[in-house]
């Protein structure tokens, strides 16, 4: 049996598999009743200062849904807890007492000035709890008054309010950032510089989930009207790898630890980002979907994996895909493919053909013999993999590597690796050929 | 005569179930789906190129466009999509075998064995659209011209909707007290359920510019001649009125025989079925749809014992494997290579059947000399229609016949000027109700293509 165990900033957890700062961790009951089925650690629901904000009264989560209305994406107009300071501090540290192997963080969210966090961060302390998460995420409600993402989105703020918390907290801080951002760089390189101690991400993203043709209003509609809010859940997931790997890529926060938020559903998806570093994993709307139950799947998937990989620890594959992410100017211009259609299994819906023949390169027939046949003509095949993304046959349609003379253009194909930084075409061709930089190690996540 | 064994009076009465069962009996063959499951049916189209099920279905409707319609939560829009292929595309959701048409073809069925339930999804939007109570299409301009449709079967009614559809005056012509045909008077009732098929019919006529004339015959009320002289063109969409009888040496007229598909016509103008008398015992000779319809309801109505007797194997059988297993399971027994002999008879009533038994030498059908006796108080006959040509003949120049129906070219053009054929009364007719739409609509616009040219040739 592998063992998941982690410790992430010295905070051990008996598996990777946190909940985030959300609705399910406002409550000692929902705590506890996370616990109860298994979940490694919680990041209590943000904190803030009293008087409590308050709600709105109407529906405050949107969605978009997939066949048979399977839960894509939730949004929510929630803002930070809506209780008072007292009794979440005196739930938190129940809690912790009650829990003392699992992780115990608390999410922050006070106004930008040095006295409210000192403040907080105090009674934070009292708790017993094992370390906080700065919410510089939340994009809608707290944004407006100066907090959540508007925090997020100037890397100075992050980096000032970061040094405040740990000169007047002993406790691990983890900067949680928001996505809204063109390059998620330059906040974690402000957190780092800050001396946060890791970062978590992502959080929700801007948007509007759909609008309501009845009445012209976006939903959620509150009395006819809406409000942008944070999206989450699978579809966001592709986002998130991308932004963590953005962090653990670059020179200048590499190694940072990373805890990886952002649809993850399945213990495959905490796999791929713990593969791309991420010391944990946070989890909110496939509880919020199916209930606590599904960090039981979590748990034997991602163990089962491990047993099957022969990965004792979570840290023996910790960042391994981490190297293989790099920029397009480096990828082999000398690695050709072409799509194969497995004959036998192909159920002749042509969905490859029409894609490849409207929207591509003209290179799947319809007809062979006067007979309805999908097949590759690999003289016009450029091995884009769109056929392979259509077709509704898992495995039918394949991309193979070929050697030799590409059928396409004539041309033999070199067996050594060429990118563009040499390419003729470049009009900014390096005289010698640049390879990636040299991959980041990924430190040791208790560092 | 020996082997019958209780040749007391025969069994034959009404009310044999509660009315609880009779209505399961006649209850919708395939329920309409729940707009839930609708929506993830939906979403198994794969939406394929030139896809196999557009391509199998005899009127071209675009069935991947149609779904897709649904899936994006447009399912008016699905059904003008069908309807403008197939005007009667309600009745064809309920009864045509789509397990041997686009569902047979579906790459799902292919793949999985599980095709996507076309038949269904197209219900659920017709009956969408008609719930409405609006007709989706417009007539383009009046063109003065008039047409006469005779028969107001599938073939009629589309070709006449067609027509209407194009500027044209229609007036059908039909023998029967309804309109309809087969969808009114032939088809099993639980296929076709609340009155759907007059429902239809008035959907169909809003299209308006059609006038009916019912109990007007061909050859008895109305002429080939007359109908050529008075209108611009002349539809015949005259089904088939014959029944082919089983030629037996003795009681093939005795109380308590009966053709299916006349007793299939008095069930369905039936308005309380406890009403209806079935046999105890019944036999049904035949392999065919009809044979299955009636076999399947005289259980429904309470009969106790049901038997199906074909001539030759299962495999042989007009009736679709899942016709079959409907029959099945419903409690019918089939029993294969079994030819009628004799009709036996008390006191002019049946009381039994003697069937022999063939095997198939070399292609052909033998009979073995050994025989069966089944008991039975009534004996439905359902071994095939014939056309009969009363008023397509005799009137001057007779219509050209192949194989006893009507001849006509791809066009649905007769040998006749200014005469087209469609349905089961002409030599292709393939007995589907949605072979006779596409009948009635190719002819639509081959007789309006041809007033048109006719209109500039005037003009020129």
């Amino acid at each position: 049996m592998a063992d998941l165990t982690t410790s992430f900033l010295g905070i051990s957890s008996p598996n990777p598999f946190w909940l985030a700062s959300a609705p399910p961790t406002d409550k000692e009951y929902n705590v506890q009743r996370a616990f109860e089925q298994g979940w490694g650690g919680v990041v209590w629901k943000t904190l803030g200062e009293d008087p409590p904000i308050v709600n709105v009264n109407g529906p405050r989560y949107g969605a978009i849904w997939g066949p048979d209305r399977r839960l894509l994406a939730l949004n929510n107009i929630e803002l930070i807890t809506d209780r008072a300071l007292d009794t979440n501090l005196e739930e938190i540290a129940r809690v912790k007492r009650n829990w003392p192997d699992r992780a115990m963080i608390v999410s922050l969210m006070v106004p930008c000035e040095e006295a409210p966090w000192q403040k907080i961060l105090a009674l934070v302390e009292q708790t017993g709890a094992d370390g906080v998460e700065l919410n510089f995420g939340c994009p809608h409600g707290m944004s407006e008054r100066g907090m959540g993402s508007a925090v997020g989105q100037v890397p100075d703020y992050i980096e000032m309010v970061a040094r405040w918390c740990k000169q007047h907290s002993k406790l691990p801080v983890i900067v949680k950032l928001t996505p809204n951002i063109t390059d998620i760089r330059y906040p974690a390189r402000a957190a780092k510089k800050g001396g946060a101690d890791a970062v978590s991400l992502i959080n929700t993203v801007s948007s509007i989930m759909s609008i309501d043709l009845d009445n012209f209003a976006p939903t959620p509609t509150i009395d006819g009207k809406g409000s942008h809010g944070g999206m989450c859940g699978p579809a966001v997931k592709p986002m998130a790898l991308n932004m963590v790997a953005e962090i653990a890529r670059d020179r200048e926060t590499a190694g940072m630890p990373i805890s990886g938020i952002g649809g993850i559903t399945t213990w495959r998806d905490a796999a791929e980002f713990i593969a791309l570093g991420c010391g944990n994993v946070q989890v909110c709307t496939a509880a919020m979907t199916y209930g606590f139950k599904v960090v039981k799947e979590m748990i034997s998937g991602l163990s089962d994996w491990m047993d099957e990989k022969g990965f004792a620890t979570i840290e023996d594959f910790r960042g391994r895909a981490a190297p293989n992410v790099t920029d397009w100017q480096y990828l082999n211009l000398n690695y050709v493919t072409k799509a194969r259609i497995d004959q036998d299994k192909c159920i002749s819906c042509g969905r490859c053909h029409i894609a490849c023949e409207d929207t591509s390169h003209q290179a799947i027939t319809s007809m062979v013999d006067g007979r309805r046949r999908f097949e590759v003509i690999d003289a016009e095949c450029v091995g884009c993999n769109l056929c392979v993304n259509v077709c509704p046959v898992e495995d039918c349609i394949t991309m193979e590597q070929i050697a030799g003379t590409d059928p396409r253009t004539g041309k033999p194909i070199p067996e050594e690796y060429d990118n563009w930084t040499r390419h003729p075409n470049n009009p900014m061709a390096a005289e010698k050929k640049q390879h990636a930089p040299a991959p980041v190690t990924m430190p040791d996540a208790a560092e | 005569m020996n082997a019958m064994t209780d040749p007391a009076r025969p069994d034959i009465q009404s009310g044999r179930l509660p009315a609880e069962a009779l209505a399961r009996g006649f209850s919708d063959l395939h329920p309409a789906l729940e707009p839930h499951e609708v929506l993830v049916e939906a979403d198994r189209c794969y939406f394929c190129y030139d896809a196999p099920c557009m391509q199998a279905c005899p009127t071209s409707i675009d069935i991947p466009l149609f779904i897709r319609e649904i899936q994006a939560g447009n399912p008016i829009g699905a059904a003008k999509t069908i309807l403008s292929a197939n005007i009667l595309g309600g009745m064809c959701a309920r009864v045509c075998p789509t397990e041997t048409l686009c569902e047979e073809v579906c790459v799902r069925e292919v793949a999985e064995g599980k095709p996507v339930q076309i038949g269904l999804l197209q219900r659920h939007a017709t009956d969408l659209m008609m719930e409405t109570g609006h007709h989706p299409f417009e007539r383009a301009a009046p063109t003065g011209r008039r047409i006469a449709v005779v028969g107001a079967g599938p073939a009629g009614l589309s070709c006449a909707h067609r027509l209407a559809m194009l500027g044209h005056e229609v007036t059908i012509f039909e023998a029967r007290p309804k309109l309809g045909g087969l969808n009114e008077y032939g088809i099993a009732a639980y296929k076709a359920t609340e009155d759907f098929a007059q429902r239809e019919v008035e959907f169909l006529l809003k299209i308006g510019g059609i006038t009916i004339e019912t109990g007007k015959a061909l050859g008895r009320d109305i002429h080939l001649a007359d109908l050529r002289r008075d209108y611009d063109a002349v539809f015949l969409g005259l089904g088939l009125a014959g029944v082919n009888a089983l030629g037996l040496a003795e009681g093939e007229d005795q109380i308590g025989t009966r053709d299916a598909v006349a007793w299939i016509a008095d069930l369905r103008q039936t308005a309380d079925l406890s009403e209806l008398p079935v046999g105890r015992r019944v036999v049904v000779i035949g392999g065919g749809m009809t044979a299955t319809d009636a076999a399947v309801q005289a259980k429904a109505l309470g009969a106790e014992d049901v038997t199906i007797a074909y001539r030759r194997g299962r495999e042989q059988m007009n009736a679709s494997p899942y016709e079959q297993e409907v029959a099945a399971t419903r409690g019918v027994h089939l029993r294969f290579n079994l030819q009628p002999k004799r009709i036996f008879a008390e006191h002019g009533h049946v009381t039994g059947i003697e069937l022999e038994r063939t095997r198939i030498e070399a292609g052909k059908l033998v009979l073995t000399g050994e025989t069966v006796t089944i008991e039975a108080d009534q004996v439905f006959k359902a071994i095939g229609q014939s056309f009969v040509a009363d008023g397509t003949d005799g009137e001057g120049a007779g219509i050209a016949l192949e194989r006893g129906r009507i001849q006509v070219d791809a066009a649905r053009r007769t040998s006749l000027d200014g005469v087209w054929a469609g349905g089961d009364c002409i030599a292709e007719g393939e007995d589907l109700t949605v072979v006779a739409v596409e009948d009635g609509k190719i002819a639509a616009m081959d007789i309006h293509s041809a007033l048109t040219a006719a209109e500039r040739v005037a003009a020129e």
